[in-house]
């Protein structure tokens, strides 16, 4: 009987079709919004996520996120240094800086300053280059997707010289970061570089970075700093939530994404659900005849859910496909980068298919099962 | 020579495919109430072909519907083959019908996604049969039935004729003890209404068998054995063709 149920179901190709298309099109929408979604809400947080070495940020209190910045002054080092439990505390650096591209455009970007020292705060990955050439007068390193923008149809290389803030500028390594919020071209330089480029002078702290020393937890640490120095010191991963919070509740982005989501799932189950209605409909007189000759009703109910499964299998199948091959085309612009599909997601979504066409099939078998067996006797 | 409607005085001697006493439908209820069937008794014997004849919106098509348990009756009794079934349970009713009963109905009701051999063996696939072992079954009575050629193809790509044989041979694959025809021959011109009632008579026909043919088409009451001719829901003439189609002729 489910071999038959099948043969039905792939008779109508345009029909088969409709019903695979539309569960895909909800399948995609879903796996292609939520993931770029997921990957703004990591942009938000992703100059933290770049630095693992450090697991204490401090900051101003009035600190919301990466991008509002209340300068420390220098002095808070030496007091977050001197906090029992702390391993060492770096002065991290962050700005704006315009720059000129090579076509001739002029260009937003982050500029970050780290550690002279140590070069603490500079991504993990370094694509190209030497970062001991960081010490060196105007060296920058910069990532690897603000390259491609700075310097557009041009191959990733060394010793290229830019204008940062009006000010010369050598790239001396080339790393691999993730994308920010505001801009995808990120320089790093020294700290004491970075003031340089900004004109500005003592007092300019951003960030301190601070290592617990693993005899007490971050956690621990971290309320140690706020009560020693009533500055807002957060282990990384509270930052890095605080941060994606403040864009979950300051941003119209979720209700955005969430109502084109939901507009998903709505076309989908519309779709599908009046389309399998139509394919019972327009197979009930079949189905009655089945019935007539002996099929009992559970049968019946099993044919329409294996019908169902197969569309749902098949239009989750192609829809989660195009989401990744979305992912993987739009990958390769630098615009997209840090945008992928995780695969809770595909989870998600796959429970969302399987609930449009539960609930397409639901609504079909409410027909099927209170279908008259006596209408093939009608013509 | 005609019969009063007493169903105990036909065919007493041959054993009974199916009785219906004092069988009442309706549909509806207050004024919209429509009584279709108002006391039908009839008994069809086994190993005969019976037709049930009568004007449009008589009862007949909901009589064979009652009949074969696909209607339940308001009042009365069915019995099928000896069994009550108005007291059967709904499940086992279901098990009954798809073991003895077989249909042929006037749309033929072939599904379109399958061709011609596995439309024919969907009666055994629903008892349980595998799709290749009930078209093996199937194929022989196509065979049989003059469709060896036309097994594989799809009902739109065969005519009215060999479409009625499809449905034939997918009343009778399952081997069933009564087979019930509705309109058989309304989609067919003459020639092939008599071909496929000369099929029905040859294939379906049996001692323990009977066939039961609901039909408007005159032109084949001579394949009858016993004609019941019905009006407003009531039969209202039951008896040997040879004696019943003469009357039927002069009305």
């Amino acid at each position: 009987m489910l071999l038959i149920a099948l043969k039905m179901l792939f008779y109508d190709k345009a029909k088969f079709l409709g019903l695979v298309l539309g569960v895909a099109f909800s399948t995609l929408l879903i796996n292609q919004q939520m993931g770029i979604f997921l990957g703004l809400l990591n942009r938000a947080g992703a100059i933290i996520a770049d630095i693992p070495e450090a697991d204490i940020w401090v900051m101003d209190p009035g600190v919301k996120n990466l991008d509002t910045i209340f300068p420390l002054r220098d002095t808070e080092l030496g007091r977050v240094r001197g906090v029992d439990g702390v391993k060492w505390a770096v002065p991290l650096f962050k700005s704006v800086a315009t720059i000129r591209t090579n076509n001739g455009s002029l260009e937003s970007s982050t500029l970050i300053g780290i550690d002279d020292a140590s070069l603490i705060g500079l991504p993990q990955t370094i694509v190209m280059g030497d970062v001991r050439d960081l010490k060196r007068p105007d060296a920058v390193a910069i990532g690897k997707d603000g390259f491609s923008k700075v310097w557009r149809d041009e191959e990733p290389a060394l010793w290229k010289t830019v204008e940062l803030n009006d000010r010369r500028a050598v790239v001396v390594a080339i790393v691999k970061d993730s994308p920010k919020f505001t801009s995808s071209i990120t320089f790093f330089t020294r700290y004491s570089q970075a003031l340089q480029y900004t004109n500005n002078g003592r007092n300019q702290m951003s960030f301190i970075l601070a290592k617990s020393d693993g005899v007490k937890s971050a956690e621990e640490v971290a309320k140690e700093i706020r009560k020693r120095t009533g500055l807002l010191a957060l282990t990384s991963q509270a930052y890095r939530d605080k941060a994606i919070q403040y864009v979950v509740d300051n941003t119209g982005i979720p209700v955005s994404f969430g109502t084109v989501i939901a507009l998903g799932v709505i076309v989908g189950i519309s779709v599908v659900a009046l389309m399998f209605n139509l394919f019972v409909l327009e197979n009930l007189r079949h189905f009655a005849v089945l019935k007539a000759i002996g099929t009992r009703n559970r049968r019946l109910v099993c044919m329409v859910f294996v019908q169902s499964l197969v569309v749902g299998f098949v239009g989750y199948s192609v829809g989660l496909c195009g989401a990744a091959c979305f992912f993987e085309f739009a990958g390769r612009n630098p615009n997209f980068t840090g945008f992928f599909l995780p695969w809770q997601i595909a989870i998600i979504s796959g429970g969302v298919a399987a609930g449009i066409i539960s609930l397409a099939s639901l609504l079909a078998m409410r027909r099927l099962l209170f279908v008259d067996s006596g209408l093939v006797f009608r013509g | 020579m005609t019969q009063k409607p007493d169903a105990r005085r036909i065919a007493p001697q041959e054993g009974s495919a199916v009785v219906c006493r004092d069988v009442f439908k309706h549909f509806g209820s207050g004024q919209a109430r429509v009584d279709v069937l108002r006391g039908v008794d009839l008994e069809v014997p086994l190993g005969r072909t019976t037709f049930l004849v009568g004007p449009s919106g008589c009862g007949k098509t909901t009589l064979i519907s009652v009949m074969a348990g696909l209607l339940t009756s308001s009042q009365g009794n069915v019995e099928l083959l000896g069994e009550d079934i108005t007291k059967m349970w709904k499940g086992r009713l279901v098990d009954f019908r798809s073991r003895n009963l077989g249909f042929i109905f006037q749309q033929f009701n072939l599904i379109p996604a399958l061709t011609a051999s596995e439309n024919a063996a969907v009666s055994l696939v629903v008892q349980g049969y595998t799709l290749a072992s009930a078209k093996r079954i199937s194929n022989q009575l196509l065979d049989k039935l003059g469709m060896a050629k036309n097994r594989d193809r799809y009902p739109n790509q065969l005519s009215g004729g060999q479409q009625q044989r499809v449905a034939i041979a997918r009343a009778l694959a399952h081997n069933p003890r009564i087979v019930i025809c509705d309109e058989p021959t309304a989609s067919l011109d003459a020639e092939a209404g008599h071909v496929v009632m000369q099929l029905l008579k040859d294939v379906a026909s049996g001692p323990d068998r009977a066939v039961i043919v609901v039909t408007h088409d005159s032109r084949i009451y001579s394949f009858a054995d016993f004609i019941a001719s019905m009006l407003d829901g009531k039969i209202l003439e039951y008896g040997p063709s040879e004696v019943l189609i003469p009357l039927l002729k002069q009305s």
